[in-house]
């Protein structure tokens, strides 16, 4: 561990070939960057977090002027490889349908910005980043963060890469809570803010379903109150099983109905469709489940789901406006634009809409649509002529100002 | 440049550069369009068809896919210079209350509309004893968004009772702008400018 005494801020030196032909000298920019700036950043808690490092990358060059910077926020469980190959599943960046060349985030066009989110597991501050006082990872010690403090980290982030103003933030889910935080934090840095399938306040039911996903992590025996770095023998139980409550939140009855309807898996046997009168996973939509939760153990922290979910169950805009979510965009000159999905129970459009009446009482450039969409919130990650159309021209009109 | 629909094209030309505009039922934002291109307003629209608020947005345009009737609530008093009903009024569940709403978010409004006691219509209500399909009023009766069918003479009552004051009147046939005479009975479309 690095003492904080060190230079403003330390490079990792592993520039692909790609990007060093994409970008200029500059070692801030290109894929798989990281950085720990010295902070301290103030927390929501009132703790403070110092250093604060980061993993993120940039796609496409930032021109002469610094006007075309775009920040892709991502969702709980999703990271910086926005556009590009991740490197422990192997699989295409998540939002390779929305950011790359000549899609509505063009990086031929745009400088992209994606950042691992504070308090997650892929490179940036979490429970499983060390802590410098103690040299061990931070576990439960880690303060425990916000939405707001995601957004501040980012701003430093913002500052150390040189740009000033965004000329866009665009999220989906939890990327939607940041990128209307954005907004409202920093109305002089973002010219224009895309919020894709989010909401403004965390419902009572958002939290129940957190809660489940926790608890079944808390549950887990070697979940050992977050201490389980050390051997290396994490809570995968607790986690999978929060994983596979959660995905059925990101789902819609009619969208499992359609892929997995009460079809039977079939049997080691060779027996088709048959019930085994146990409690393997008989139906599919069980194997599909236990699928998601054991693939994602993989990949993700069981302390930074903790961490994460609880940032955004005390996500609340309106909190710190006298409970009047107008007031966190009064006299704001950013744009908007917010799309949901008819589908998706967990951010059904009436929590889109409550941001876009809000936006409208503070005389906010604001464009909102409800898309058709059988898959659920998911739909935002997937392909939707539609909702590409609509992010695209938002942002072109944005680009004449 | 494609023309505007004529209803539009008077309203456009009746709106005074850089105005702030609330287009309520704006279709693919054909008029805000203009009014943003040509007078520099600062245009916003209101529209419920999706695909309509697609083009609308692909176009650069703010709409935001909303219901006439329960979205205007969220709009502050006297934030618009102006407010545009065009060919709406008659399709909303409360054409008095639109009234007074287009009126407390705009200092002023314009409003369009077909007039059912166009001669032709009449006509047909007359000696076919049908209701009436015109151009203008292209749907059969069970099937019309227009539930609230309303002629020139009806609309100056309800501004009269509203307290509201006229501030301009143009009536079209045949999309030509004709006189005021005997426009309950010979025009096909009405477009009005008022004052809260």
């Amino acid at each position: 561990m690095r003492p904080v005494s060190q230079p403003h801020y330390h490079l990792t030196l592993g520039i692909s070939p790609l990007s060093s032909l994409l970008m200029s000298e500059d070692e801030r920019f290109g894929l798989d960057r990281s950085v720990r700036l010295l902070g301290p950043l103030p927390l929501d808690s009132g703790a403070s977090l110092a250093p604060v490092e980061y993993a993120y990358e940039t796609y496409g060059e930032l021109n002469a002027e610094r006007s075309n910077a775009i920040l892709v926020c991502h969702a709980l469980t999703g990271d910086q490889y926005v556009a590009s190959t991740h490197p422990l599943t192997g699989k295409p960046g998540w939002w390779e349908r929305m950011v790359g060349p000549g899609k509505p985030v063009d990086t031929d066009r745009h400088f992209v910005i994606c950042a691992n989110v504070l308090g997650s597991c892929l490179g940036s501050s979490g429970p499983a980043t060390v802590n410098p006082a103690t040299e061990q990872p931070w576990a439960m010690d880690f303060p425990v963060i916000t939405i707001a403090d995601m957004v501040r980290a980012q701003a430093m982030l913002l500052d150390h890469l040189g740009i000033e103003r965004l000329h866009a933030v665009i999220g989906g889910s939890m990327g939607g809570m940041q990128a209307v935080s954005w907004a409202a934090l920093y109305p002089e840095r973002v010219a224009s803010a895309v919020i894709i399938a989010s909401a403004a306040r965390h419902s009572a039911q958002n939290i129940a379903f957190h809660e489940v996903g926790r608890q079944a992590i808390m549950a887990d025996p070697r979940w050992r109150g977050g201490a389980y770095y050390a051997d290396d023998d994490p809570p995968s139980s607790g986690l999978a099983v929060a994983r596979m409550a959660a995905h059925i939140t990101y789902l819609s009855e009619a969208g499992l109905t359609e892929k997995f309807g009460r079809r039977l898996q079939d049997r080691p046997d060779g027996k088709k469709g048959a019930k085994t009168f146990g409690f393997d996973a008989d139906f599919q939509v069980e194997s599909y489940l236990r699928h998601q939760g054991i693939s994602f153990v993989d990949r993700f922290d069981a302390n930074s789901y903790l961490y994460i979910t609880r940032a955004m169950d005390y996500f609340d805009l309106a909190e710190a406006h006298g409970g009047v979510l107008a007031n966190a965009f009064k006299g704001s000159k950013t744009r908007f634009c917010l799309i949901s999905f008819d589908t998706d129970w967990l951010y059904p459009t009436s929590e889109s809409r409550a941001i876009v009446h809000a936006l409208n009482a503070a005389g906010a450039e604001v464009s909102f649509m409800e898309l058709s969409s059988p898959f659920g919130h998911d739909s935002f990650l997937l392909e939707n002529p539609e909702m590409n159309r609509i992010v695209d021209g938002f942002l072109k009109a944005g680009e004449g100002r | 440049m494609t023309r505007l629909r004529p209803d539009l094209q008077i309203i456009a030309d009746n709106i005074a550069p850089g105005s702030r505009v609330l287009d309520i039922g704006c279709g693919d934002g054909a008029l805000m369009a203009a009014l943003r291109d040509e007078k520099g307003c600062d245009a916003r629209g209101l529209e419920i068809d999706p695909a309509n608020v697609a083009s609308a947005v692909a176009k650069g345009l703010s709409v935001v896919q909303g219901d006439a009737d329960t979205d205007l609530a969220a709009y502050p008093d006297a934030s618009f210079d102006y407010a545009v009903l065009s060919q709406t009024l008659q399709t909303t569940h409360r054409p008095d209350i639109m009234l007074d709403q287009l009126l407390r978010i705009g200092r002023q409004a314009f409003v369009s509309f077909p007039n059912f006691a166009h001669w032709r219509i009449r006509m047909s209500l007359l000696f076919a004893g049908r209701m009436p399909v015109t151009r203008l009023i292209p749907q059969s009766w069970y099937d019309t968004p227009n539930i609230h069918h309303v002629t020139i003479d009806d609309f100056r009552a309800l501004v009269q009772d509203g307290k509201f004051s006229q501030e301009g009147q143009w009536f079209l046939s045949g999309d030509k702008q004709m006189t005021r005479g005997m426009a309950n009975l010979l025009a096909e479309h009405a477009v009005f400018l008022l004052r809260g």
